[in-house]
């Protein structure tokens, strides 16, 4: 995120083009030509953009996974729309998205501030709290699946906590322990984020609030905060674009169930192209997540003037 | 200007280091134990006696194997990436023409691809290519994916040296390649290093591409050896516990030695 800019052109046209990166001979800076990004491009575009085109040429075909996709219309497009668990799987997406939002922004805020400070024991705590991120989706989901569990994890233990100990077995401890995963792991980053940001803040603004008479927790609403909205608003885009399409903890931890109740649409998509064969309605359900979670980052961009304000924003 | 201790930030402070912790202590002393002790002493109980059974066992089932995999996964993803990345991140800086300007379009459209998104076409193309099952399979798409965001990072270093420096190159008659070599690798080793552990991290923690891509045990990448030991014995928390440290003890190592490349590789996650 840090230089999402056009290339930088430098004014100066040099009057020869090295066309290869051998030759430029005479007095014009040697330029590097395209010949340099030739082999990133070609390999790029063959394992990300041919993808992503075939996936919208897929989406009009019918394929089992054995012989060639045959072209099928709107078929698959008719058939999402009257499949009430794919209503039912986007819904629930943008449920994970909004609840993952809402639990870890204030954390991560928190953390991040504080973590900002000068405190005894920051630094080594912060070491600590950083731990969750480096480790894999898989080992997270797997090793909360474990400490989780009815029979051999922490509620079996602690019944007066937990009840009859079961989180996967009714729709809301389901969802509860999908939004509280992605929250261990995922909260260093946007703490990260946080804390990058409130370090710099010029901190006169605190000195003439501390003259003025303002309270801690003035100073966090009316200086920290308003402060904070560029970051805010990084980490919002991408918990939103990693809630929509949040899979990997599904599949280990609910595997969508009880019944479809945590079937997502990335987990729905899978199962309808690993389980039950249907790849052109996974690739469908693939490209409509694709536009959705474009489309809510766009509007989140939009409607908060980020992108009028990419120059004020601290190295992310 | 002192100011006063915030006893409440450092109470909420120590709330979230035991949130963190529970598990990470739960799991290091289940690993420790045999199924029957960790069975009798429940997973917040201290263990009696120590064992490694459950770390030989895990090594000795498989898991040996899927380490080495991981291992040439990893290592050929860096190297694709480093092989590709610090040409076009020079050329997006440096370049004049068009085109590549629009290569640097495309890479940043792949920023906001996710990789479950294309899943099915890549299944058919590697199927086609006559890769399914095979690591190479996994290593092409990994590499593609860790991209975009390594040539984000590395363009930005490549971006601060100044134009004076390239002139100044240049009067001495260097060529593009010369300059390439003398001027930018030298400068942009702090990128370089974040690209390697940015994209040894995508590399070490991927799943879906396995998952997808890769099928007999012989071609099972770490992350995959877990899932297949929950989904198949479950119950032996112990075993299954001691797989999950066996899968992080790479980058938990990296992290005591090199934590300021590897938080440098996570925010270029955040990137993403």
């Amino acid at each position: 995120m840090t230089t999402a800019t056009a290339p930088a052109v430098d004014s100066e046209k040099t009057r020869r083009r090295a066309t290869r990166p051998g030759r430029a001979a005479g007095t014009g800076v040697s330029r590097p030509g395209f010949v340099w990004a030739a082999p990133a491009a070609v390999f790029f575009g063959l394992f990300a953009i041919v993808p992503l085109l075939l996936v919208v040429v897929l989406s009009f075909t019918s394929w089992n996974g054995l012989g060639s996709p045959e072209f099928a219309g709107l078929d698959n497009w008719s058939k999402l729309l009257d499949d009430p668990v794919m209503l039912k799987s986007l819904w629930l997406s943008l449920l994970l998205t909004v609840l993952g939002v809402v639990v870890q922004t204030p954390i991560s805020i928190l953390l991040g501030v504080w973590a900002a400070g000068h405190q005894r024991n920051r630094a080594v705590l912060s070491a600590i709290y950083f731990v969750p991120l480096l480790l894999s989706i898989t080992a997270v989901s797997v090793l909360w699946r474990a400490v989780l569990d009815p029979n051999f994890g922490v509620p079996s233990q602690a019944r007066w906590l937990f009840g009859d100990g079961n989180l996967f077995g009714v729709q809301a401890g389901a969802i509860g322990v999908l939004v509280f995963v992605s929250t261990w792991q995922f909260t260093p980053l946007h703490t990260l984020i946080y804390q990058g940001a409130a370090r710099a803040i010029p901190q006169v603004l605190y000195q003439a609030a501390q003259i003025d008479g303002a309270g801690r927790f003035r100073q966090f609403f009316h200086i920290t905060l308003p402060q904070l909205r560029n970051s805010i608003v990084t980490s919002m885009v991408l918990m939103v674009v990693g809630g929509l399409t949040t899979f990997d903890t599904v599949l280990i931890l609910t595997q969508g169930g009880p019944g479809t109740d945590t079937t997502n649409s990335a987990y729905y998509m899978y199962q309808k192209a690993f389980k039950s064969f249907e790849f052109g309605t996974a690739s469908a359900i693939a490209l409509l997540l694709v536009l959705v979670a474009s489309f809510v980052s766009l509007v989140m961009v939009r409607l908060t003037g980020y992108d009028k304000m990419r120059s004020t924003m601290e190295g992310v | 200007m002192r100011r006063r201790p915030n006893h409440l930030a450092g109470f909420g402070s120590l709330i979230w280091l035991f949130v963190v912790g529970l598990p990470l202590y739960v799991m290091l002393v289940a690993t420790f134990q045999s199924r029957a002790d960790y069975a009798a002493n429940g997973p917040l109980g201290l263990p009696e006696r120590f064992t490694l059974d459950n770390y030989v066992n895990d090594l000795s089932d498989g898991f040996a194997q899927y380490f080495l995999n991981t291992v040439i996964v990893t290592v050929c993803v860096v190297g694709i990436v480093l092989l590709l990345v610090p040409p076009l991140a020079y050329a997006i800086v440096r370049s004049d023409g068009k085109a590549t300007g629009r290569v640097f379009r495309l890479f940043l459209l792949g920023l906001a691809i996710p990789s479950q998104a294309v899943i099915v076409p890549m299944f058919y193309l590697i199927n086609e290519a006559g890769l399914y099952d095979n690591l190479i399979g996994v290593i092409l798409p990994t590499a593609a994916f860790a991209m975009p965001v390594c040539t984000l990072i590395l363009s930005g270093v490549m971006r601060d040296i100044t134009s004076e420096l390239y002139e100044a190159m240049t009067v001495d008659g260097a060529s593009s390649w010369r300059i390439f070599r003398q001027l930018v690798m030298p400068l942009s080793k702090s990128g370089l290093s974040t690209v390697i552990v940015f994209s040894a991290l995508q590399a070490w923690n991927g799943f879906l591409f396995p998952l997808v891509l890769t099928q007999s045990s012989e071609n099972k990448v770490i992350t995959m050896g877990l899932y297949d030991f929950q989904t198949e014995h479950g119950v032996d928390m112990p075993g299954l516990l001691a797989a999950v440290v066996l899968s992080m003890l790479p980058i938990l190592l990296v992290y005591l030695f090199a934590r300021r490349a590897l938080v440098q590789g996570l925010m270029g996650v955040g990137g993403k």
